[in-house]
């Protein structure tokens, strides 16, 4: 079992939980996710990892209720324990094996999407951290769907976008990005973009016709979450790929995020069908 | 000389019945059957059971401990080569093995050593709280095994029994590995027996931790330079899934038969009301794949009340499923499309599978492996409408151990690279089981894992 050290809610059905996992915590790269299990009988279910203290021993996750296991999960407090805490997972972020020299001269622009934002937090951290300032573009619905700005700030320079305007920037994430890019005529090396599947399509369009290498992180559906199941892959320049054992982040231009958003609902009516009643019906697709 | 009765016959489920259910097909012997089958063993000199048996189990004594009503000195036998006989007589192929150089075979019917092999196994089962907990002095050795499958279990109890503290750790949350994601309830029942055999390594003061994934987790070096093991066995199984590289295969309803079994066995979702996690069949599911996995995966599909179909590129004589497999998917009402080939997979406008391509095969001459390979029949296209198709063509090795430990040879086909005593390139790293071979069965990964055992125990002696 797996205590929940601390809960805290960020936004309308967002939660933020810190796990006592000493394993985990000194072995999580940016990057990296974990497989969750709320209890016997519960799905395995892949979370992003939000942040991780390895002197703590503890990782921090951000879960938004979407379905019948991130509900389960959200409805636990301190105290709780989580059955199964599996991890860390996936291949760490490639900024992690550069050599600090080439890391130090790259510039890069984060695009986090929703609770997408959770994730991106410990790249721009550990980049922070290694001497590398980064721009983070960070949108949400509404300025009360917003996490963490404070956090973000300190590592990094945020720029937010909403979508009506509570906040930042009026508009799409993509808007912001091309204020930045088009009109104060910045220049990235690199995009890491990490939100909902559609967002980081749009993300990867808009890049794309700058020639801006663009990195997404990827959250397939998955079992066991070790490269066993192949119920993950998704299509990479025409190959298919494992995205818990090749990815989860991925060159986003080569990316069938059709293919993914498809595969990513194959059980959404038999979820439906579990949840006795649906109180939140959320169109993207939250981390 | 023996008697002359017939192979008494094992009893099983109604195929009508059990084809609605997940409880075990076979019921197996009782004493009054266990007993009057045993004695039909010659007890032959030069016993070709033994040589043919993997683990080489003295088969002739412990068959005759049996027909003497000695169940403990029948179980002793086996267990000084098996650890593992309630597994292995369920699900070992016997008739390849064992009961296939059985001299009573030529002319009729060979002895049921699997069946008679499950009674005792299942006997010592029941009969585990009798025996004394076992004093074994520890040697102030620590020995790590990933994995707990069977090669994993077997090493791990081995090296216990002379004295190691052995550790397993398991990605997974469930122990047991393949015996419990991969191989249905209806055939090896989970909790009555293979959570009773991995009770009985624990006996023996094995440690187990899940949710540790090595390679990610922790490696294999921080288990030998950091934790202070002396010794690291890798049992990590089998890995990636494969599939056939045809157009439409990440369709809506296309999975990997690992996907669907792990779905099935180790989520439970063949029982709504306890699990959380989904399975979809459709009406029809065609599984591709003559293998006993394919067939787990059919057998299930029809449990879970899907029109269920296997489509397999060569002729019933070369299906690689044991005999006994093939034998119940079909009295259990599954189709058998042989000599079929799938060349696409349909969709609907959302992405979802709605049929599947094939076409007609033909055996050629023998191969290098001695298999007639299927050819095409020209102008033999057709189509097998479904819901859902299921990839069961093996797997290929997961790089994650390889790939995170210095020094670790893999081969050409990605497994780890190691001699008959699964002594690898890394000094202090041993492997055994799915992760060398590529997949294989049981009760091999079981001899690889005592191997393994072995090997340890010589190599820390000789560092002494």
């Amino acid at each position: 079992m797996f205590k929940i050290v601390e809960k805290r809610k960020l936004a309308e059905n967002i939660y933020e939980m810190k796990i006592a996992a000493e394993r985990v915590a000194r072995a999580a790269q940016p990057g990296q996710f974990v497989i969750v299990r709320v209890n016997e009988g519960g799905e395995r279910i892949p979370l992003t990892i939000a942040d991780y203290d390895a002197e703590a021993g503890t990782v921090t996750i951000v879960t938004q209720t979407i379905g019948l296991s991130t509900r389960k999960i959200c409805a636990l407090e301190a105290g709780d324990a989580l059955a199964d805490f599996a991890g860390p997972l996936g291949r760490p972020s490639e900024f992690v094996h550069m050599p600090l020299e080439e890391l130090k001269s790259r510039k890069y622009l984060f695009v986090a999407g929703g609770v997408g934002t959770a994730p991106v937090y410990p790249q721009v951290k550990w980049l922070h951290e290694h001497g590398v300032q980064c721009d983070v573009i960070i949108g949400a619905k509404s300025k009360g769907m917003l996490i963490y700005i404070d956090e973000m700030s300190k590592v990094g320079n945020v720029h937010i976008a909403t979508d009506d305007g509570t906040e930042g920037y009026k508009g799409m994430v993509t808007g912001l990005m091309k204020e930045l890019v088009e009109v104060e005529k910045r220049s990235y090396d690199e995009c890491v973009c990490i939100g909902p599947m559609i967002m980081m399509k749009f993300v990867c369009l808009t890049t794309k016709t700058w020639g801006l290498q663009t990195t997404v992180s990827l959250n397939a559906l998955m079992v066991d979450g070790t490269g066993m199941c192949g119920a993950c892959r998704v299509s990479v320049g025409g190959k298919t790929l494992f995205t818990c054992v090749d990815g989860p982040e991925f060159d986003g231009h080569q990316v069938d995020f059709d293919e993914a958003m498809r595969r990513q609902s194959m059980y959404r009516n038999q979820e439906k069908s579990a949840e006795s009643k649906p109180e939140h019906q959320c169109n993207c697709y939250g981390k | 000389m023996a008697n002359k009765i017939p192979r008494v016959p094992v009893r099983e489920q109604d195929p009508l019945v059990r084809a609605t259910n997940f409880d075990e097909v076979c019921y197996g012997y009782n004493w009054e059957e266990a007993s009057l089958e045993a004695t039909r063993c010659l007890n032959c000199k030069n016993p070709r059971c033994v040589a043919a048996c993997p683990v080489n189990i003295n088969i002739p004594e412990f068959i005759h401990h049996i027909t003497e009503g000695d169940l403990r000195a029948a179980a002793d036998t086996i267990h000084k080569d098996s650890s593992l006989p309630s597994i292995c007589g369920r699900v070992c192929p016997q008739e390849s093995q064992c009961e296939g150089s059985c001299v009573l075979g030529i002319k009729g019917e060979p002895v049921a050593i699997g069946k008679l092999e499950r009674f005792v196994g299942d006997w010592a089962l029941e009969h585990a709280d009798e025996e004394d907990a076992p004093h074994i002095e520890p040697n102030g050795h620590r020995v790590a095994v990933v994995g707990s499958g069977p090669a994993g279990l077997a090493c791990a109890s081995d090296l216990a029994k002379l004295g190691y503290q052995v550790d397993v750790f398991e990605a997974l949350h469930k122990l047991g590995g393949v015996l419990v994601y991969g191989i249905p309830e209806f055939r090896l029942p989970k909790e009555r027996v293979v959570a009773r055999e991995i009770e009985a390594v624990k006996r023996l003061g094995v440690k187990f931790e899940n949710d540790v994934i090595i390679g990610r987790t922790m490696t294999i070096d921080s288990l030998l330079d950091e934790e202070g093991y002396d010794a690291v066995f890798v049992g990590s199984g089998a890995g990636l899934p494969r599939f056939m590289g045809i157009e439409g295969e990440n369709l809506n309803g296309v999975l990997s038969a690992n996907e669907f079994l792990t779905r099935v066995n180790l989520m439970g979702a063949w029982n709504p009301e306890k699990s959380d996690t989904p399975v979809y069949v459709g009406r029809k599911v065609v599984v591709v794949g003559g293998g006993n996995v394919a067939m787990d995966a059919v057998r299930t599909a029809k449990r879970l009340g899907a029109e269920a179909v296997i489509v397999y590129r060569r002729g019933e004589a070369e299906l690689p499923a044991r005999k006994e497999e093939v034998h119940h998917a079909k009295e259990e009402g599954i189709v058998f499309r042989m000599l079929t080939n799938p060349t696409r997979i349909l969709g609907n406008e959302n992405g979802w599978v709605t049929g599947i391509n094939c076409v007609e095969m033909e055996l050629g001459e023998p191969d290098a492996s001695g298999r007639r390979s299927p050819q095409e029949k020209a102008g033999s296209d057709f189509t097998i409408d479904c819901d859902v198709v299921i990839m069961a063509l093996g797997t290929s090795p997961n790089p994650l151990i390889a790939s995170t430990t210095d020094g670790l040879n893999i081969n050409r086909r990605g497994c780890i690279e190691a001699n008959d005593m699964g002594v690898t390139s890394r000094e202090g790293v041993f492997a055994g089981g799915d992760a060398v071979t590529g997949a294989a069965t049981v009760i091999l990964a079981m001899g690889a894992g005592r191997k393994g055992a072995k090997a340890i125990d010589e190599y820390i002696k000789s560092k002494r």
